[in-house]
């Protein structure tokens, strides 16, 4: 329990509202424990003679307490249910909050898959425990306690006998449940193992239909589905006891008190009425015994998933604003300066960077090259502090990076990540998320610098396009252009493109960078691409190799070098020639 | 609340039978035990309400009469019909369990081995994530369908049945009068299924709505850090949130109605039980019994009617996972094997392409009138700058496509009037990026082809040169191997799938070259295996390296879908065309670092 111990807040949180729920338990139940007293009392008339107004009167109470009763247990919803998921909100608004401020280390350790597990299955079992489980063991608790009273005080050895099974039931709904939970588990193991088996014979398709394997592949499928059959029938053989266990267990209770009561009855101890009301009272019995096991299996559960969001919760932020620091301007200005830094991403691991310096100043263009894992968005990402250097020191300003506070460092650096990521959202709120507000002169300015007016004009809604899975699907190079429209957005004093022109053509390519020089001049730039065509008008080129910087000077000087970069220029003059041979 | 829901999202349509007739068509196999089932069923249904009657006999024919011995008799009729319900329930529970489970099984089969089946054209164009979705998740969603759904229909129907025609035996008047609460009831219970669907659709719109956004703000947390809009997010994020929150508390609403609603409702029951059935005790026109025994049935009711009204939403919901999965089942993009195949016993392995053209759709030709004679033992390779169709050229050879115009021949036998199956037999085929299954390595060499020994599986790995990394596994040829291969080297994943080729013996050897560049050491093993593989075959191979270009009987140049030049490595140099501006884009830095 002591995972779950961390509710403690949202409990404090509405506590006035579950105090409430508390007394409309107390008050429903009284009113439910008293109907079957109405019911004795007018068996018990029926056998002497009584006036068929008594019966009216005692009808008509009968309903009246069920509608008192029935109200009360309305409000118990209205506040203990409704409160659980007041708490679930905040429980995944807190979630939800904590997250967006984790490292990017994070997202790249958890699957999206598994963080959306973590807020919703985890949660909902936490739901769970608050609702049902608390409603339940403080309704059952009490009711369990009122009815047994009564009845004792009707006839203690008789409802002792009675009683006698439903333990029984309690414990068999304990056991089945915590059974039903762990086979489940091995279902859903061969399930996902079926998903995955489906999912691998569907890739490889090409080889299974070259070596003409589908035969066998169905067989295996088989096995495979025949296997989750079993699981599913393993669970069935436990499954199907609720029921009979149910009936039987209840049943027996009343059979007790039949045969026991009616021997009594005939020995004049005890009378009909009592008897009736007794088997009434073993109907109102059965749910709180059954909830009884049901809720000890929600408690464990809850208590497991409640564990692993504590775990979420207790995930540091790692870059995060210094308390103290120097800075006191409200933006930068953009001289950017690398002093020895290395880095990499764990302490296990390699360094991805190593002793680089390097300066950007402010106004002039930097152009990076490399192959594909030789550093370069790792080099970039350090800039907005995706991450921290991990040796060395990353000046902007003359100021070391982490003293400037994050808010004012990434509001003035407009980054477009290699995959050009776009929320399923209009065009123009897409290129606007950087603002406070949609500025729609800027947003058509800015479409005009990354050449996507032309094609948004061709669009159904223009600028009110939807992009994305409910809208329209965007070209590799249209999603490109517009995440650079939004990185220009926000007038970023540091522009970086990380690859950003990889599907845009030579022509549109050129125009762009021809905007940029106008735009970007008294910025700085960093341009990270693969093409010589990108790169070649920087003001300073460096090829990366290995997390190193291996060349460095302007398009002349390294073409004139003949190493790395030369060699990479000539390559793509062949294929330009290639390219034009019909 | 019109915007933009998707199609998953939507409950399901409403009741279809043609879909339904075709759902049904699956339980046919089995109907004698559903015929069995139901018949049981109708026995075990009598069981529940025969109970209050045998107490209404014990109070009125022996308490009443103070008959110990026949107290005791009916005590121990109720103790058995209670076991025998018990028992037989259980069994019957298991056995309808066994039936769905038995029909899921059969059509996750049916649709797998349809899957199996359709050309690569499908696969081009459907997302696997989506074929897997529709074997696995739609086919459980019918579930409860065939395996509570069918035959526990005919359970709540005939409880319904048993009470009614008990409580009518015992007094037609007094069931009438108890029994007026019931439109309501009924009423009442279909009416809270109708909007707690509802509520629960809106509760399931603003998950899916909570869902995709988490989803895709996940995806993209480095935009929404980059740019500082954590606070705007978290703000957007609240408001779904809460939409979320308050769908579920108007959900909570109807359940809150509801459950008192029922007690209330038999309360109210029970009452004119105590106020009509008092009133005739006191006239002696019926027993207390019977009085005892409807208050029982009046709780008894309540359970059958609300399962009904249950069983109306799993039709409903299975509607759509059927459609979905039918649609899939009646997709015929099959390549066709003719009608009477040309037996292709065994071949010398003599391969022409007369004037063959083909697009993937209809008029965008990637290959444009190719002629190509490649004799047996003959070894081919093909350049070609990236788009030029080298992949599309073998993959016509296996018929994984079917050409638009010409012809293909294998020792001199038109591919499409022999049966596929046999003509794939002879071509092994090895593709660019290796696919290894998650099993073990000899698996992965014989793809559990039976035919294929042990024996045949290590002259193979020996042959190709895997077999040293492969004796230093702990398990060797049984060691393990995860999905993807993902515990092996790039360079020990080709030698695998090098080895899978060999075993099987085949005439043509068709290969697609990695260009992924891989340590020296591990580089010479594979240009090694190369040489050996392409050996005594016919072979195609989609050329990366030097050492294969080298070698080849004959180089054929594809460029933009047509066959530009033909001839050896050196003739081809010396015309200076585009041979020789391949060879220094893609070869020429191959001969620095072998040299």
């Amino acid at each position: 329990m002591k995972n779950l111990f961390s509710l403690k807040k949202y409990f404090i949180k509405y506590k006035s509202k579950l105090l409430w729920g508390f007394v409309f338990i107390l008050f429903s139940n009284a009113g439910m424990v008293y109907v079957p007293i109405l019911l004795k009392d007018s068996i018990n008339f029926l056998q002497q003679s009584v006036s068929k107004e008594k019966l009216i009167e005692y009808s008509i109470l009968i309903v009246v307490t069920s509608l008192v009763a029935g109200i009360f247990r309305f409000l118990i919803r209205q506040t203990i249910i409704v409160v659980s998921r007041e708490i679930e909100f905040d429980l995944r608004n807190d979630f939800w909050n904590h997250i967006q401020k984790l490292p990017l280390r994070f997202f790249q350790n958890n699957s999206t898959g598994n963080i959306m597990a973590h807020a919703t299955n985890d949660i909902n079992a936490v739901r769970s425990f608050i609702g049902p489980a608390v409603m339940y063991s403080i309704d059952t608790g009490i009711r369990i306690l009122i009815v047994v009273f009564i009845m004792l005080s009707i006839d203690w050895s008789l409802t002792l006998l009675a009683l006698l099974p439903l333990p029984l039931l309690s414990f068999a709904v304990y056991r089945i449940m915590k059974l039903i939970h762990e086979k489940y588990t091995k279902i859903q193991e061969k399930f996902s193992e079926l998903t995955t088996r489906a999912q691998e014979n569907y890739s490889g398709i090409r080889i299974i239909k070259s070596y003409v394997r589908e035969e066998n592949e169905i067989s295996r499928w088989k096995e495979l589905s025949k296997d989750y059959l079993n699981k599913n029938m393993n669970l069935v053989k436990v499954q199907a006891l609720i029921m009979p266990i149910l009936v039987m267990i209840t049943g027996l209770s009343i059979i007790i008190v039949i045969w026991l009561g009616g021997m009594r009855v005939i020995n004049n101890q005890i009378s009909l009425g009592e008897i009736t009301a007794f088997v009434v009272y073993l109907g109102i019995l059965i749910w709180p015994v059954i909830a009884f096991g049901w809720v000890t299996n929600i408690i464990q559960q809850a208590e497991a998933s409640m564990k692993r969001l504590n775990k979420i919760f207790r995930e540091p932020y790692e870059i995060v604003d210094v308390s103290e620091s120097s800075f006191n301007k409200n933006e930068i200005e953009g001289d950017i300066e690398f002093r020895n830094v290395s880095f990499r991403y764990n302490d296990n691991l390699p360094f991805v960077l190593k002793n680089i310096n390097l300066k950007i100043p402010k106004g002039s263009t930097l152009a990076i090259i490399g192959h594909t894992g030789a550093g370069k968005t790792t080099l970039i990402n350090l800039i907005p502090r995706l991450y921290d250097v991990t040796e060395g020191e990353l000046l902007i300003d003359g100021y070391n990076v982490k003293d400037i506070p994050l808010d004012i460092l990434r509001k003035s650096i407009g980054l477009v990540p290699q995959e050009s990521f776009l929320f399923s959202d209009t065009i123009a709120n897409n290129i606007s998320y950087g603002l406070r507000e949609i500025d729609f002169e800027k947003v058509v300015n800015v479409s005009r610098i990354a050449q996507l007016d032309k094609d948004v004009e061709s669009f159904p809604n223009k600028y009110d396009t939807v992009v994305g899975e409910r809208g329209i699907t965007l070209s590799g190079g249209q999603k490109q252009r517009t995440s650079i429209a939004r990185a220009l957005a926000i007038n970023p004093k540091i522009l970086i493109l990380d690859d950003s022109l990889s599907a845009v053509d030579t022509h549109t390519e050129e125009e762009i960078l021809k905007n940029l020089k106008n735009f970007m001049k008294e910025r700085t730039s960093i341009i990270i691409s693969h093409r010589i065509s990108t790169v070649k008008d920087a003001d300073n080129i460096i090829v990366i190799k290995d997390g190193e910087i291996v060349e460095q000077g302007t398009h002349e000087e390294l073409v004139a070098l003949n190493g790395h970069y030369a060699d990479l220029h000539y390559k793509q003059l062949l294929e330009k020639e290639l390219e034009e041979i019909n | 609340m019109s915007d933009n829901r998707q199609d998953d999202e939507i409950l399901g349509k409403a009741y279809d039978a043609k879909l339904m007739k075709r759902l049904l068509s699956y339980v046919k196999p089995y109907r004698k035990y559903v015929f069995f089932a139901i018949l049981l069923n109708i026995f075990v249904a009598a069981l529940g309400p025969l109970r209050p009657y045998l107490t209404k006999i014990a109070i009125d024919d022996y308490i009443a009469k103070s008959d110990y011995y026949g107290l005791m008799i009916i005590s121990i009729a109720l103790l058995f019909s209670l076991i025998l319900q018990a028992v037989i329930q259980y069994f019957l529970t298991y056995a309808t369990q066994y039936l769905g489970q038995k029909t899921l099984y059969d059509l996750r089969v049916q649709l797998f081995s349809h899957v199996q089946k359709l050309a690569l054209k499908f696969f081009d164009k459907t997302p696997i994530g989506r074929i897997v979705t529709r074997t696995t998740n739609d086919v459980e969603s019918l579930g409860e369908l065939f395996s509570s759904g069918i035959v526990m229909v005919f359970s709540d129907v005939f409880i319904i049945i048993w009470i009614l025609g008990f409580m009518f035996t015992l007094d037609v008047k007094l069931s009438l009068v108890t029994l007026s609460v019931m439109p309501i009831l009924i009423y009442g219970t279909f009416l809270f299924r109708k909007k707690v669907r509802e509520a629960y659709r809106n509760v399931r719109y603003h998950l899916a709505r909570l869902n995709s956004y988490m989803q895709e703000h996940i995806t993209g947390m480095n935009v929404v850090q980059i740019f500082r809009k954590e606070e705007d997010e978290f703000k957007k994020f609240s408001s779904i949130n809460a939409d979320h929150r308050d769908a579920n508390i108007k959900s909570i609403f109807y359940y809150a109605i509801f459950y008192p609603g029922v007690e209330l409702l038999s309360s109210i029951a029970i009452a004119l039980i105590i106020w009509y059935g008092g009133g005739e005790v006191i006239q002696n026109a019926i027993t207390i019994g019977v009085l005892f025994a409807f208050v029982q049935y009046v709780e008894m009711f309540f359970r059958p009617i609300r399962d009904l009204s249950e069983k109306y939403n799993i039709l409903q919901t299975s509607m759509a996972s059927s459609e979905r999965i039918f649609n899939l089942l009646d997709n015929k993009t099959f390549i066709n094997n003719p009608t009477n195949p040309i037996p292709l016993k065994d071949i010398n392995g003599h391969i022409e392409f007369r004037n063959v053209w083909f697009a993937y759709d209809d008029e965008n030709y990637v290959l444009k009138n190719i002629n190509l004679e490649i004799k047996p033992g003959e070894s081919v390779a093909i350049v070609g700058h990236t788009g030029a169709g080298k992949s599309t050229l073998i993959n016509i050879l296996t018929r994984f496509y079917d050409i638009n115009k010409g012809t293909i021949l294998i020792d001199g036998i038109d591919i499409r009037q022999v049966d596929k199956r046999e003509l794939r037999k002879h071509i092994s085929m090895v593709l660019q990026d290796v696919f290894l299954f998650s099993g073990t390595i000899k698996s992965n060499i014989t793809l559990d082809n039976d035919e294929i020994d042990i024996e045949r599986v290590k002259k193979a790995a020996k042959l190709v040169g895997a077999d040293k990394f492969i004796e230093n596994l702990p398990n060797k040829y049984d060691e393990e191997v995860k999905e993807r291969g993902a515990t092996l080297s790039v360079g020990q994943k080709q030698l695998i799938s090098f080895a899978r080729a060999l075993a099987y013996e085949p005439k043509i050897l068709i290969l697609d070259e990695a260009t992924s560049s891989i340590d020296t050491d591990t580089e010479k093993i594979i240009q090694e295996a190369i040489q050996r593989l392409l050996k005594g075959r016919t072979s195609i191979v989609i050329a990366h390296r030097l050492s294969t270009i080298q070698n080849a009987d004959k180089i054929i140049v594809l460029h933009k879908g047509e066959i530009k030049e033909i001839g050896k490595h050196q003739e081809l140099l010396a015309k200076k065309g585009i041979y020789y501006k391949l060879y220094q884009l893609q070869y020429k830095d191959q001969e620095i670092t072998i040299s």
